[in-house]
């Protein structure tokens, strides 16, 4: 097909959308199944996510845990490798969190526990993800399957310092002790509080704008540096970049790094930001939904952000619906996520080859009419 | 001694009997999809959904056989949207598995709560619902009066239900449908090298197709099993707990062949019946031995193993790779 002539915003704008309608459409169908008008559901879902500004604070708190994990699957994307161990990174991570806001909360001001956190979450995340870089660029063992296997690891290496390490004498349940107060990010509310504006108490905290800033450091860095053009270059051809100098292994560990890194930052936001003290399987599949928002965000940081935020208005949304209808459980939500996951993902180019054609129909006929005209 | 030898032998690899059970039937199921160059990551949602299926299909019509005729059904549709997405429009197979699992997820949940208004459980089956266990003939006596040995066929052998059996009876089946029949021949070619296969006037499309359907049967015995023909007796959310990605790992550690696999999964399920064992049991000189960390040796192992640090694991060599005809 003479891809020339369809111009790019049919493969960025249009096919995407149609997938995401698909997603919608048959998610509806699943409404309508379990009796729930699916124009009611989604009016109940978008007053309990933007109807109120304790809804805005929830939608935009959950946006911020998908804008780290949607971040780290897209820039190990972009290098062609597949980081199905978000999930599990994120929750190392937490365990770098907790460490140091447990050692040195009562030791250290707020300021200086600050950029230890993200020290440490970045750190953690990172080096959950280095390993299976390493045995990927050293050892040929597929990424997918290690990571995969590194998140079960995490569970268990995390489900034993829950319980025999962090765990208070006292209590029964598996957590660890609450925080110091100087190793929390500042909720939101407070924040605006302080300049005068009144909000709502949410868990809304700072670390959305550091989710945002983020977001522009990966644009810029992935298309804006020699490294990020590198790793761009051997995710678009291993061999053609590898003929050009460029390092597989180094590049193949730098990505998963980074991509590690970003999921670390999850833990800045549940943990320092809301929950502030660390709990038996905390990142609840944030991890695994960043490959969600990573697919629908068509890898891109502005996406991503859209994305996220779309899915922060899908869980809140979600729970409301829940507790408006009592027979709807909120795990419909998940089945939304598996329906985008899979028209975006996985049947991407389903519909592509129709819309081209329709789209060239569509021209070509006014091509002929232009002609005729001429003649 | 005599106790001790029951209860930390014989009581450990009877629980290994019925915990690698599904892991080898899902073992299988994965084999026959991965030998003919599908990655399948989707077997945890397989198992999901076909032990939800049996559980509800033995619970509306209070047969266990429907029971694993609706799994089975169920997991070949769940295999067919695996295969349209990856065969037919190429997608990728790593991402429809992922959309697979996430889907299942959520989707037996709100059956589950829709149909049976129990919180996403089924209701607890009796009698023909479920599969009993079967009694060998004198299994009672000789444990009784045989020592040592008398409990190994009393107790590890006898009585299970004939879904066990079933299970286990699959894998001399597949091994010999995989190496000693044309079809196997076949699947294989195709996962290694499908442009021949091609050029032989084979459809690749329509191998894997039926590698699909194959592995779609398998999962739905393997669902069945762990819904309805072990010691449970009904579905629960997310009652999988993560047995499709071991199955996986014991696949890999298998080498991707039948016999082995089932060895990777025998190992597995022993670790998983001593943990349980082991769960808060001092042992002198030691003190409790953290559970965890027997619950990872499995992972630990397949990365292991993966990297190449003990023998080699290579995958069939089309794995993951979607045909197109055209060359480019």
């Amino acid at each position: 097909m003479s891809s020339q002539r369809i111009p790019g915003w049919i493969n960025y704008a249009v096919v995407p959308l149609a997938n995401i309608l698909m997603a919608f459409f048959v998610s509806a169908l699943v409404f309508v199944y379990v009796g729930v008008d699916p124009i009611d559901a989604a009016k109940v879902m978008w007053e309990g996510a933007f109807g109120y500004s304790e809804g805005w604070g929830y939608t935009l708190y959950y946006a911020t845990g998908f804008i780290f994990t949607g971040l780290a699957v897209s820039i190990a994307f972009h290098c062609q490798l597949f980081n199905i161990g978000g999930e599990g990174q994120a929750y190392f991570a937490g365990l770098g969190v907790a460490l140091v806001s447990l050692y040195l909360g009562d030791v250290l001001p707020f300021w200086l526990m600050m950029p230890l956190l993200i020290i440490a979450a970045g750190l953690f995340g990172a080096g959950w993800a280095f390993i299976p870089a390493y045995l990927q660029a050293k050892r040929g063992s597929h990424i997918v399957i290690t990571t995969i296997m590194f998140n079960f690891i995490a569970a268990s290496i995390m489900a034993y310092f829950l319980v025999e390490v962090l765990k208070p004498p006292m209590s029964m349940a598996p957590e660890s002790a609450v925080f110091p107060v100087s190793s929390w990010i500042p909720k939101m509310h407070d924040f605006l509080g302080a300049f005068g504006y009144e909000m709502t108490a949410t868990p809304l905290n700072l670390t959305f704008i550091f989710g945002l800033i983020c977001a522009v450091l990966v644009w810029f860095f992935l298309w804006n540096t020699r490294w990020g053009y590198e790793i761009r270059a051997q995710g678009f051809n291993p061999s053609a970049a590898k003929y050009a100098g460029i390092d597989p292994i180094k590049i193949t560990l730098l990505t998963m790094a980074v991509s590690g890194m970003l999921a670390g930052f999850f833990a800045l936001n549940t943990l320092s930001g809301d929950m502030h003290q660390l709990k038996l399987n905390y990142v609840a599949g944030f991890g695994f939904t960043g490959i969600a928002v990573s697919l629908m965000g068509r890898n891109h940081p502005v996406g991503i952000v859209l994305a996220s935020i779309l899915f922060g208005f899908l869980y809140q949304g979600g729970a409301e619906l829940a507790f408006e209808f009592p027979g709807i459980d909120s795990k419909i939500i998940v089945v939304l996520q598996g329906l985008i996951i899979l028209f975006s993902g996985a049947l991407e180019y389903m519909f592509k080859p129709s819309i081209e054609k329709l789209y060239l129909k569509a021209t070509g006929w006014r091509a002929d009419k232009e002609e005729a005209q001429n003649a | 001694m005599l106790d001790f030898w029951f209860s930390w032998v014989i009581l450990p690899l009877d629980s290994m009997m019925r915990l690698s059970t599904p892991l080898v039937l899902l073992a299988l199921a994965g084999m026959f999809s991965e030998r003919s160059g599908v990655v399948n990551i989707a077997l945890e949602g397989k198992l999901l959904a076909a032990a939800f299926a049996s559980a509800s299909a033995a619970a509306v019509t209070g047969s266990a056989w429907i029971g694993l005729l609706a799994a089975i059904a169920t997991t070949i549709m769940v295999a067919m949207l695996h295969g349209f997405a990856t065969i037919t429009h190429k997608g990728d197979q790593i991402v429809s598995g992922m959309a697979i699992n996430i889907l299942v997820a959520g989707i037996t949940v709100i059956l589950g709560r829709l149909w049976f208004n129990q919180g996403g459980q089924t209701p607890n089956l009796r009698g023909d619902a479920r599969f009993q266990g079967i009694d060998f003939p004198g299994a009672a006596w000789i444990q009784e009066n045989v020592p040592f040995v008398g409990s190994v066929y009393g107790e590890i052998l006898s009585g299970h239900s004939v879904m066990l059996y079933l299970a286990y009876l699959m894998v001399p089946i597949s091994w010999y449908v995989l190496f000693h029949t044309r079809f196997g021949l076949r699947l294989r070619a195709v996962g290694e090298n499908p442009a021949a296969v091609d050029t032989a006037g084979i459809s690749v499309v329509a191998m894997r197709y039926k590698a699909l359907v194959v592995c779609g049967i398998l999962a739905g015995f393997a669902g069945t099993y762990l819904a309805i023909g072990g010691n449970t007796a009904q579905f629960m959310p997310n009652m999988s707990a993560g047995k499709g990605y071991i199955a996986l790992a014991a696949l890999i550690f298998g080498k991707w062949r039948p016999v082995q696999a089932m060895m990777g999964c025998f190992l597995f399920g022993l670790l998983e019946a001593y943990a349980i064992r082991l769960q808060g049991v001092e042992i002198m000189g030691i003190g409790t031995v953290p559970v965890q960390f027997i619950e990872m040796v499995p992972y630990v192992l397949t990365v292991v193993l993966l990297a190449g640090f003990i023998g080699r694991a290579n995958p069939p060599k089309s794995v993951g790779v979607p045909y197109s005809k055209e060359r480019e």
